[in-house]
């Protein structure tokens, strides 16, 4: 009788599971709240310590602070964009936030179809009157970055990679760049940056958001070159990156996208400092927006994260990396490019791809 | 032989017959998975282990509660209403050709682990077909396509199959690399700048021609998403089917899978052989990409990595390297994406349950014992078990 005790059992379970689950599947919880917002990710996951993690964190304030229901839907693949957009205009959510430039497409095309619906989409300019763009000018960061690392170089040479060469990435190298040539032109040094070169568009790129293995090995060939600050813009590959750095330990690792003595905390005392894209702050902006009672539609306005409006920023330089005298010149930079009276050669390099 | 016979008399004679019980573990596999998902669903949920505190009984309360949300959820996200059951369809389409391309290579004695890589190149062939002839009616258009999908794949695994023939050197190998090349060059074709992106700042194809579109079923309701390829790839393990058993070429290739030095000794040109399974595993890897971009997305992304390749190297185990099987296993995948992207929105239970499932099905379905163990169920008889394939150290 024993024989078929597990079998019977388990039919029966799953049988029962089918039956009782069926009457619950349209409860989707969440009840007394002001507005709901659903976040669609791309295909690096919610907890990819960069990008979608840090636009949740946006989320999650809201929850916290603004009396919102939220929560997140990850996409695996390309055709999941949509069927997650779906899901949340079926379950008539007030906003919907979509995660990266992949997902440009879908929301372009979900947004037309329902003009009642608010979008907002990271790292991408507004798709129609219902959506709003949320970007950064990350190149002011990347700026204030360049030249903290060619004050605390050693070697006089500093590197950067990227994921793939798109602006959201390359924006971040261009500053960088800039910012050492600044630094070079200020204080008569000849900091060398590996990895990357505006003028050319051109620089190390591995090509995808995923491989630590990556990030470790280009990370690893140009420590071999003799740089000693790696800063990787490409979400988790840097995670690779800073391992290496911390391994051979006499270099530095600059974060992107989030602090990373905090959000990486492993490697923390290889983190020159980090490029904050305040993503959080951009959502949590847009969420705000849209509970407002007075609130009209986006009429397709963008929200653009600069260091004026703390969008963007650098986060604090490890201490007794550079001479007190470098931090000055820092706030100094920082009202100079909020003053507009430092180009970070964006502008240029942009016209440059038309 | 006598021993083994009397062997198996000795057992309680069991009236399921030798075909239900080699689907009892497949079966039993999935719900199998199943329950172990059930219980990570359940020790992975705060709530739950909040209820325990408070008791046993809240516990158990609780964790019904939670699981039979989220199991709800995800037999609903599967067969629940005409979007979900067309949902699962459409996933299951590009799988059921990937499928098949690694099932058609185990047939032959050959291990396609580049279905991915011919994925890829099957996407930028068809892509570049499907959007740089304008003006031609989507009867010759979408063909077109399909079959530039189709060539892309078949070139790309039959640069590995001639390797394979003239000098010996092991597809494994070689069609791992080959994914390496392709990745590469898509990048390079879909970058910004790239010669085939879409102008202005993102790595996209440009899109495609709406001729070459494949015609959806439900063109009134946008969000069903159900179109044609299902059926061609439907008909496409047909076509497999019948080329493997009733063709004089499928004979030549199971041939060569079996044994490559009979089938030498037979007459059987197994080089020839050898390029040509290669190829058409190609073929049908290269088609499963057509399926999203003319289907659903109608563009190609740089970021198209999409683990169709890999996935499918389970469906062909699954299927027992059967067409017939494939298309079920296919559909199981289509079903679990499906009713794991629901379970998602309504239950908050993270996607990567799907991952987690397809891989205790898959380890329940590569070690069998474990399943006959659990549920008692008698072994298959010497002679009955499929050989899926001899790929290493031939020739």
């Amino acid at each position: 009788m024993r024989k078929n005790l597990w079998m019977l059992v388990s039919l029966l379970l799953v049988v029962s599971v089918m039956f009782t689950g069926c009457g619950d599947a349209g409860d989707t919880g969440g009840e007394e709240t002001v507005a709901s917002v659903g976040m669609v990710t791309d295909m690096g996951g919610i907890d990819d310590k960069s990008f979608n993690a840090t636009a949740w964190k946006g989320v999650e304030l809201a929850i916290e602070e603004l009396n919102v229901s939220g929560s997140y839907l990850e996409s695996q693949q390309q055709t999941d964009y949509a069927t997650n957009i779906t899901q949340y205009i079926k379950q008539d959510t007030d906003l919907i936030v979509t995660v990266g430039f992949l997902l440009a497409d879908d929301t372009a095309a979900m947004a037309a179809e329902n003009p009642d619906v608010n979008f907002a989409i990271v790292d991408f300019g507004s798709l129609g009157d219902n959506v709003r763009g949320l970007t950064f000018s990350t190149d002011q960061a990347g700026f204030m970055a360049g030249y903290v690392a060619a004050a605390a170089t050693k070697t006089g040479k500093v590197a950067t990679f990227g994921g793939i060469n798109i602006p959201t990435v390359a924006i971040f190298m261009v500053g960088f760049e800039a910012g050492v040539d600044y630094y070079n032109a200020q204080n008569g040094a000849s900091v060398e940056v590996l990895g990357w070169n505006t003028a050319e568009n051109n620089g190390v790129f591995v090509g995808n958001f995923e491989s630590t293995d990556d990030g470790r090995r280009v990370a690893e060939e140009f420590m071999a070159e003799g740089a000693d600050v790696v800063m990787p813009v490409a979400g988790p590959v840097g995670l690779g990156s800073a391992q290496a750095v911390q391994e051979a330990g006499n270099a530095w690792i600059i974060g992107v996208d989030t602090d990373w003595t905090v959000s990486a905390s492993q490697y923390k005392d290889v983190v020159l400092t980090s490029v904050l894209k305040n993503m959080d702050v951009a959502v949590f902006d847009t969420i705000k927006q849209v509970i407002d009672p007075n609130f009209a539609g986006f009429g397709g306005e963008n929200y653009v994260g600069t260091l004026e409006n703390d969008g963007v920023g650098i986060a604090p330089v490890a201490s007794g990396a550079v001479a007190d005298a470098v931090l000055k010149d820092l706030e100094t930079i920082k009202a100079s490019i909020i003053a507009g009276e430092i180009d970070t050669g964006w502008d240029t390099y942009l016209a440059g791809l038309e | 032989m006598s021993r083994q016979k009397a062997n198996a008399e000795g057992k309680s004679p069991s009236r399921i017959s030798a075909a239900a019980r080699s689907l009892a573990v497949p079966l039993l596999a999935v719900v199998t998975a199943l329950i172990i998902g059930a219980l990570l669903i359940i020790v992975t949920d705060e709530t739950v282990l909040a209820a325990f505190g408070r008791g046993i009984g809240s516990g158990l309360v609780q964790a019904w509660r939670i699981i039979s949300k989220a199991y709800g959820a995800f037999f609903f996200g599967a067969f629940g209403d005409l979007y979900h059951i067309t949902e699962t369809l459409r996933i299951a389409t590009p799988y059921i050709f990937a499928g098949l391309a690694v099932a058609l290579g185990f047939q032959g004695g050959l291990f396609n682990i580049g279905a991915e890589g011919q994925y890829f190149i099957g996407g930028l062939t068809s892509v570049y077909v499907g959007y740089s002839l304008t003006g031609l009616p989507w009867f010759v258009h979408l063909p077109l396509a399909l079959l530039a999908g189709a060539v892309g794949g078949a070139l790309w695994a039959g640069i590995v199959g001639v390797l394979k023939a003239k000098t010996g050197a092991h597809e494994v190998i070689n069609t791992i690399m080959m994914n390496y090349v392709a990745y590469r060059l898509a990048e390079f074709m879909l970058d910004v700048g790239g010669p085939m992106a879409r102008p202005g700042y993102r790595p996209v194809s440009p899109e495609v021609q709406p001729s070459a579109y494949l015609p959806q079923f439900f063109p009134s309701d946008s969000t069903i998403r159900f179109n044609a390829g299902f059926f061609i790839a439907l008909a496409f393990a047909v076509l497999v089917w019948w080329l493997l058993y009733k063709t004089t070429l499928g004979y030549e290739i199971r041939t060569v899978g079996q044994n490559p030095h009979a089938a030498r000794y037979a007459g059987i040109n197994v080089p020839r052989t050898i390029i040509i399974t290669m190829a058409l595993s190609g073929a049908l890897a290269g088609l499963a990409a057509p399926m999203d971009i003319l289907g659903v997305i109608h563009f190609m992304p740089n970021a198209f990595s999409s683990g169709y390749g890999f996935d499918a190297i389970a469906l062909a185990l699954l299927g027992n390297s059967h067409p017939l099987g494939v298309v079920l296993a296919s559909l199981l995948f289509g079903a679990l994406r499906s009713g794991a992207s629901n379970m998602q929105g309504i239950a908050q239970i993270p996607i990567d349950i799907t991952s987690i499932l397809q891989g205790l099905i898959i380890v329940f379905i590569a070690a069998p014992a474990i399943v006959r163990a659990i549920y008692r169920i008698r072994g298959l008889e010497q002679g009955e078990e499929l050989v899926l394939t001899r790929g290493w150290g031939q020739m």
